[in-house]
């Protein structure tokens, strides 16, 4: 990690620029309250450079390129499902071998001086893409990847992925009379890429969106693969109100269900209120304040299923207490 | 293919991979992205030998799958690169989903498929299930019948990709050609280099964003542009109709390709498509692909001492199909037989069979077409095996009889 000054967001400017150059124009096909918007936004802000964006399949692409429109301001590729890494991969080594041979040094309409943003969900992280992701970090591919993670395959009507939450209730995971929304917790995405050795990590929640800025930047800058687990409410997915998708994002981080830190080289920094919450642990609110607010965890409040409540908090507090060891707290 | 003045060459023992191997040093690829497979290996360690001893400036991207060699490479050409890849059977089949993806963007890379038997059961030896298999994807497909043309079609089909707009697939048979030493004629770098040049980037008008200007049709900051869009009912047909006239425009491209590059090397493959031999006053002929013709082409000569009158015809391209081209050339013989290296489970008959007659069915005299199954799983095809296929040809007369797909070489 080659972070010279840390780069600070100026929100007047910021609020500038992004009245004039916007990623991604407005009329895309978003949900109202989709948190994926909002990231990809916070994304290009906090970019460094012009990018070229590579996308996997999923509601991001469905709903910003519907023939013959796209709402995309930057380079964008989409190719499959499985394999955004393996084609940023192409796009970061083309890129490399064209600068360094001067390939289009006399053509003013060609820049080849960008960073390489690939943008998954988490079907196409925690399951059908985890391979060539992997491929990707072991290579030590100069690319920003960034997991937007809604929790389930929201685009092919809210079924289950491994990303999916203890509990929650999805179209592959019902709420049976035997069994009641999805028996199994999430797969550990963030020790997983962290485990490849890159050298930045970071968890984000759009709604500190400085936070958020500064942690794509750090990702821009790595010097080397970087991972942004970033938290992405679906109101239509998570039968949420689309006005409460904020205050969701916020409440994941003060009940610990989803804390804000950082891996860089292998050392972990907690950030923004997880900080604040690791000090004082009596500002670590109960899961429930989370969950109230989501039809798919409805089915939990029912006095018979309070186990379910119970489990979910044991497994949030287990996982905070590793955290929390890993930051040295 | 006949060899014409041409400057001078140096002569190299190389087997087929390297052969490969040595086209793509020399072509100004700027990315390979590949996945190691036997009989397919050869290729990607003579690379990478190249690479680790400076011989070459490429990034080859050493990927953990098949599926993202070709997703690498079509990253790679969209952001500007000439880029290549290699594979086999198994491997193949892996990328078939990125196959399509890459010809409906119209991406032009350039890959060798070294043709290896599909599994189950798992064979490592030579037979068309592979690339045949893949023929429905939208690539253009170069069919080798030895090292040397292994080595050319490689150095072409990088033109021809890049002039069509569209990916370009140059088979060699596993083992046979693979791994089988031959004298190869290698260009001197810099004619290659002239040649192929270096990756160019087409322009295009985008209205609706960057007005009249005509922009590089790439991933590039200065003139943003989307690929890979969503694309429902309202446009989607209208997209695969052009897909399929660009592959039809790909045949004079492929025509023009071939003759600038026998003015360079003196190796010329008229015509192109599919090259007869000894047929001018034949009855009967025997189409096939790739190594097996040379055997083919060996048992004409000693047929034509017996007296008998047959030929043979060699297809290189199968995609696009030379379907006026076979009507042209075959529907004035008596009979023809078609081989075919791989099976079209259900099919009657193997996919070369069931195109060339097709072709045929049109042509106002209609020969009666017969097809020969052969070579699964590397099985050999000997000389009397094919000379036994001649007589059953010549005996037909003509006559459409029953059956008309036969296995050579199996157990009965």
């Amino acid at each position: 990690m080659v972070a010279t000054a840390v780069w600070r967001p100026d929100i007047k400017e910021l609020a500038r620029v992004e009245g004039r150059e916007r990623p991604v124009e407005s009329g895309h096909r978003l949900c109202a309250g989709c948190g994926a918007g909002i990231i990809i936004r916070q994304i290009a802000m906090a970019a460094r450079k012009p990018l070229v964006w590579v996308n996997a399949t999923g509601c991001v692409e469905v709903a910003t390129t519907i023939f013959p429109y796209t709402s995309w301001n930057v380079p964008w590729a989409h190719n499959a499902f499985e394999n955004a890494a393996a084609v940023g991969s192409g796009v970061e080594a083309a890129r490399k071998k064209l600068a360094r041979s001067n390939r289009f040094s006399d053509d003013p309409d060609v820049e080849l001086d960008y960073d390489v943003i690939v943008l998954g969900g988490d079907g196409g992280t925690y399951d059908i893409g985890l391979q060539s992701i992997s491929g990707a970090f072991e290579r030590r591919h100069k690319i920003l990847y960034v997991l937007y993670d809604n929790e389930a395959y929201m685009n092919t009507g809210i079924q289950r992925s491994g990303g999916t939450p203890f509990g929650a209730r999805t179209t592959t995971t019902p709420v049976g009379k035997v069994i009641k929304g999805k028996p199994l917790f999430k797969k550990p995405i963030m020790d997983i890429m962290v485990a490849h050795g890159i050298p930045y990590a970071a968890t984000v929640s759009p709604a500190y969106w400085n936070d958020a800025l500064v942690k794509f930047r750090r990702g821009f800058e790595a010097d080397g693969p970087a991972f942004i687990h970033a938290f992405s409410t679906c109101p239509l997915g998570w039968g949420s109100a689309p006005e409460d998708t904020v205050k969701i994002m916020k409440l994941a981080v003060e009940t610990c269900v989803f804390p804000l830190y950082e891996v860089v080289d292998g050392e972990y920094r907690l950030t923004g209120p997880s900080v604040s919450i690791a000090k004082n642990p009596d500002r670590k609110k109960p899961v429930e304040e989370y969950l109230k607010l989501q039809g798919r965890f409805r089915h939990m409040f029912k006095p018979e299923n309070k186990w379910m409540i119970d489990k979910f908090q044991e497994w949030v507090d287990k996982q905070w207490e590793v955290l929390l060891k890993r930051a040295g707290y | 293919m006949t060899v014409q003045k041409s400057v001078s060459q140096t002569m190299m023992a190389l087997n087929g991979d390297e052969a490969v191997a040595w086209a793509v040093k020399q072509s100004n690829v700027d990315v390979v992205a590949a996945y190691p497979i036997t009989p397919q290996t050869i290729i990607v360690e003579r690379i990478s030998e190249f690479v680790h001893n400076g011989e070459v400036d490429l990034e080859f991207i050493k990927v953990e799958s098949e599926h993202s060699a070709l997703s690498a490479s079509w990253g790679a050409a969209l952001a500007g690169a000439r880029a290549f890849t290699a594979t086999a059977a198994n491997g193949l089949a892996l990328m078939w989903e990125i196959l399509y993806i890459t010809a409906s963007t119209r991406t032009p890379v350039v890959m060798a498929v070294v043709n290896r038997a599909l599994s189950a059961p798992i064979n490592i030896h030579n037979d068309h299930s592979d690339s045949m298999g893949a023929r429905d994807s939208g690539w253009i497909q170069l069919y080798s019948e030895d090292a040397q043309e292994a080595y050319d079609n490689t150095i072409m089909a990088f033109r021809i990709a890049e002039e069509a707009m569209l990916p370009v697939m140059v088979t060699l048979d596993g083992f046979t050609i693979s791994h089988t030493l031959q004298n190869v004629s290698v260009l001197p770098d810099e004619v290659v280099s002239s040649f192929v040049g270096v990756r160019k980037i087409p322009r295009v008008k985008l209205p609706s964003i960057h007005g009249d200007k005509e922009v590089p049709l790439m991933l590039n900051p200065k003139y943003p542009v989307t690929f890979g869009p969503l694309d429902l009912f309202d446009y989607y047909f209208e997209h695969k109709v052009q897909q399929n006239e660009a592959m039809k425009a790909s045949v004079p491209i492929i025509e023009r390709v071939h003759r600038e590059f026998a003015e360079i090397s003196g190796r010329s493959y008229e015509p192109v498509h599919m090259i007869p031999y000894r047929t001018e006053d034949a009855d009967v002929v025997l189409l096939g692909l790739s190594s097996t013709m040379s055997v083919v082409r060996k048992v004409v000569d000693e047929l034509r001492e017996e007296g008998k009158k047959v030929g043979a015809v060699r297809l290189r391209v199968f995609r696009p199909f030379p379907a006026d081209m076979i009507r042209r050339e075959l529907s004035g013989f008596s009979t023809v037989g078609v081989l075919d290296r791989s099976l079209s489970f259900g099919a009657e008959g193997g996919p070369v069979f069931v195109e060339v007659r097709s072709a045929l069915y049109s042509s106002s005299s209609k020969p009666a077409v017969y097809n020969y199954v052969y070579g699964l799983g590397g099985r050999d095809l000997p000389p009397k095996l094919i000379k036994k296929a001649f007589n059953e040809l010549l005996e037909a007369r003509g006559e459409p009889g029953r059956p008309v797909v036969k296995y050579l070489g199996v157990r009965e």
